[in-house]
């Protein structure tokens, strides 16, 4: 069934039990929000998507409030912005404002948001927080100093990765997220699949590789399919310079969401492993020796040639690769079969 | 796998055997973990303690390798409860008669927990739970198949789902979760020794005739060596030329030093792979392929999903991506390959393979597609086994409990069993540095008990010996793993787990039996 409102002035239908922030998204009506992630519950934290709707006294956040029929929404009026410049001014107030060596510069939504409502961090001149960095294991750097405690990495721990290793703790100005007992992400129970990082709006949580490594707008993102265990998770490969310096989620794969697990994110550093090989070796006299392509192809051609002429095709095997894609599989069986003349091809299927 | 990932959170009850799916198939683990949220009921049969049996509403501790006697135990008990899907077997089925019953007949709850370990009461509680929710899903990996009886452990698994007819349904089916990113793409495309890509049969006279005129050549009918075979024939001369491609079977294969003198024993060893692997070490000729981020293609997931592998950067060095070595090579050998791109390669694939029928790279985009993809319009197929089986009927077999091909005894006392763990995959991830610096060593599991008697202290150095092979290895003492039991992962060249293992393997597949063999383990004096 759908329900017809007007947002900002349009007429827009959508689904019953449809939010006014899902709304204004199918729509591409821009709200602000530091809390809201489509993969996790709102609770409406943040107060960011507040928005004015007739007939109402109050500004109700638009993340937890249903559309009714003839609803009618304002998401950038002056007493909208208003409110969401007074929430920012509180939020910047005691965060750190070392943008230009924040990892986080160029993708921050509270830098983003920020520099639409005009936020200096002049009006609250608030105390600011000193607690120490967590960067005792080699995959998160956590920076409870630029925490908003939106809450989404809290989130992300227990409804996407099932674990619940984050909350909060303390009260008040001292209020953090943290793993229990305030102990770092090592001496937990964290399994490093990094969903609090993917989730996370600000530079609270980072990947600690990645850091100084390049600013977003240097990078290109290539969509690709993992190349660890036969779950078939998508993520973005994020390239600088012809090189790949890090995993980012890639909210639209179609198997795992935002999901990763440690090796997917953070183990993709052995693409520029100093131990690749780099040129084709042929063994003389024992030892391994650099040589050309046409060398070490003509060699393998000609003694395969050869066996096969003196020993028959059925001397000659091959061993593929379940590691490799669908295309190389399917030339590397055509060569063995149609090339060679045998059956005589497999791989690990089994393991 | 039967179903879809995605139907995993939907799904009422998840049966997981033999899989240590928290950490071998991280984010399946996540989505069963969301099932559980969602108010789902989790059954964990493991000899050892996963993370996912502390999830566990029923954890089924049995002992090493007697699923089959578990499962016909499972049947016995839902038999007697009257607790079978009568319908479902009446029209779906066959092969449900009286040997099939007089079979499970031989293994009442008294004598299944006696073979298996098992309390009653949990066998009882299993069976119910198992038979009369719906949906209920089956998930298994390397604990059902790398066992001598590997294929008997699947088959008396589709047995269950067929009784209860928890099969052919929206989350409900039989999953194996395959381990490898593209076990599944290779088997499809016919990287095995009986099967032209799609399966279709070595031995059949209208597939070779198909894959002849395809192909222009004239083709072998005699089906090829499995890899145990390749190594027994490399030892016996019959074979003389292998060429590995992206696999490291000195670390990898099991009994792996009798792998070590087969490859040895060769004229002449090819390996192309990204690193110098172990194998790489003993060849005469090493290539240099790309990594997956450096060349197109296609990875088909555990879920059949065809799936892009997008180029990032350019090939690393002077390596090449692999399907252009092999083109190369074919090429050489005086059969052009003339593909202009991984696409291309993709086209005749879709020629000759029906599942992959309708799939080209276009239509994939950053979607995929789940085979059998018959048709370009074909939206691709989610679960299997809907309204009919694609044998027709699904068949009931028969299936007795087997011994391991090596039990502890008497001189080698311990139980080793492998796997893996959260933080490798297999051995290529150590060059990982982010994760060597986690999990830089091996961390042999041991029983509190036995390691109290025989004096070990936790993180102690121990020695390791089975009929095959011996190891020093640091241990961790840990309730993971029952009494007489240790558990070890095949990650680690300073730590060849598989020196150990027992060559021995199943009669259909080959599949070694990692899982069970006897060791004995001792302090290094």
């Amino acid at each position: 069934m759908l329900i017809t409102i007007t947002i900002d002035g349009c007429e827009v239908s959508v689904p019953k039990g449809t939010s006014i922030l899902e709304a204004c998204r199918m729509h591409d009506i821009q709200i602000p929000t530091l809390c809201y992630d489509p993969e996790l519950t709102s609770d409406g934290a943040c107060r960011l998507c507040v928005v004015q709707i007739e007939g109402n006294h109050n500004l109700p956040p638009a993340c937890r409030t249903t559309v009714w029929q003839g609803m009618v929404v304002q998401t950038q009026s002056p007493k909208v912005r208003a409110a969401r410049k007074t929430i920012l001014e509180l939020l910047v107030a005691n965060h750190p404002l070392d943008c230009m060596t924040c990892q986080k510069m160029g993708n921050c939504f509270l830098a983003e948001y920020a520099y639409d409502y005009g936020v200096t961090g002049e009006i609250y001149q608030g105390e600011k927080r000193k607690l120490p960095i967590d960067d005792g294991n080699p995959f998160i750097l956590r920076d409870p100093n630029k925490c908003i405690l939106c809450g989404k990495c809290i989130k992300a721990c227990s409804q996407i990765q099932g674990k619940s290793i984050l909350d909060y703790s303390f009260r008040g100005f001292n209020m953090q997220v943290s793993p229990a007992f305030n102990l770092p992400y090592n001496e937990s129970d964290c399994d490093f699949c990094g969903s609090c990082v993917s989730v996370c709006p600000v530079g609270a949580l980072t990947e600690k590789h990645m850091v100084g490594k390049g600013r977003p707008w240097e990078i290109k993102k290539v969509q690709t399919t993992c190349p660890f265990c036969g779950t078939g998770c998508n993520f973005d490969l994020n390239v600088k310079d012809g090189k790949v310096i890090g995993v980012t989620s890639n909210p639209d794969a179609p198997v795992n969401g935002k999901a990763l697990c440690v090796k997917g994110r953070f183990g993709t550093d052995m693409i520029h492993s100093p131990n690749r090989l780099t040129t084709p070796l042929i063994k003389k006299d024992g030892v391994f020796v650099p040589a050309e392509w046409d060398e070490a192809l003509d060699l393998v051609a000609t003694k395969f040639q050869e066996i096969k002429n003196n020993y028959g095709a059925d001397a000659i095997a091959a061993l593929s690769s379940a590691r490799c894609t669908n295309e190389d599989n399917f030339v590397m069986q055509k060569f063995m079969r149609a090339v060679v003349g045998t059956n005589n091809i497999d791989h690990c299927a089994r393991t | 796998m039967t179903n879809s990932i995605n139907e995993i959170p939907n799904t009422k009850l998840m049966f997981v055997i033999g899989s240590n799916t928290t950490e071998a198939h991280p984010v399946i683990g996540t989505k069963m973990k969301q099932a559980l949220a969602n108010g789902a009921k989790l059954i964990v049969v493991d000899p050892r303690e996963t993370q996912l049996a502390e999830y566990s509403d029923l954890y089924l501790r049995l002992r090493p390798g007697t699923d089959i006697a578990l499962i016909n135990g499972m049947m016995n008990i839902i038999l007697a409860n009257g607790w079978e899907n009568r319908a479902f077997i009446e029209e779906r089925t066959e092969g449900f008669d009286e040997k099939f019953l007089e079979t499970i007949a031989k293994y009442p709850p008294e004598v299944a927990s006696q073979i298996t370990g098992v309390p009653v009461d949990q066998l009882v509680e299993a069976a119910r739970l198992y038979a009369t929710t719906d949906p209920a899903q089956i998930f298994y990996t390397l604990g059902i198949t790398e066992h001598t009886y590997g294929t008997d452990n699947v088959m008396s698994l589709a047995n269950l789902a067929l009784l209860t007819g928890n099969l052919g349904k929206e989350s409900s089916g039989v999953n194996p979760l395959r381990g490898q990113n593209n076990v599944q793409g290779a088997c499809d495309m016919g990287a095995l020794p009986n099967v032209y890509p799609g399966y279709q049969p070595i031995v059949s006279p209208a597939a070779q005739a198909k894959f002849e005129a395809a192909w222009g050549v004239s083709l072998s009918p005699k089906p090829g060596f499995m890899i145990p075979d390749m190594f027994e024939a490399a030892h016996s001369k019959n074979l003389l030329a292998l060429y590995v491609f992206g696999e490291d079977p000195v670390l990898t294969d099991a009994d792996a030093n009798h792998v070590r003198k087969g490859l040895e024993a060769l004229d002449f060893l090819v390996v192309q792979d990204i690193f110098m692997s172990e194998t790489a070490k003993l060849a005469d000729v090493v290539l240099p392929g790309a990594s997956f981020a450096e060349k197109d293609g296609t990875f088909t997931n555990t879920e059949r999903r065809v799936q892009r592998v997008n180029q990032a950067i350019k090939p690393i060095g002077n390596s090449k991506p692999d399907w252009e070595i092999i083109c190369e090579l074919a090429t050489r050998m005086g059969y052009p390959f003339t593909y202009q791109s991984p696409a291309d390669i993709m086209l005749e694939v879709a020629s000759l393979a029906p599942q992959y029928a309708g799939v080209t790279h276009g239509r994939l985009e950053n979607h995929g597609l789940q085979w059998p993809v018959l048709s370009c319009d074909h939206p691709g197929t989610k679960f299997l086994h809907e309204g009919t089986c694609t044998r027709g009927k699904g068949l009931f077999m028969p299936i007795e409990n087997q011994e391991p091909n090596e039990s502890p005894d008497a001189e080698y006392p311990f139980l080793l069993t492998t796997g893996r763990k959260l933080a490798h995959y297999n051995v290529m991830t150590r060059n990982s540095a982010a994760l060597e610096t986690y999990s830089p060593e091996e961390l042999a599991e041991i029983n509190p008990a036995d390691a109290k008697r025989l004096g070990f202290q936790d993180g102690e150095r121990v020695h390791v010996k089975s009929r095959r092979g011996e190891l020093d290895t640091k241990i961790v003492i840990t309730e993971r793993v029952p009494e007489g039991v240790v558990f070890m992962t095949l990650h680690y060249l300073e730590t060849p787990t598989n020196v150990l293992t027992n060559g021995a393997y199943d009669k259909v597949t080959k599949t070694y039996e990692y899982k069970v063999c006897g060791v004995q383990i001792s302090k290094i004096s």
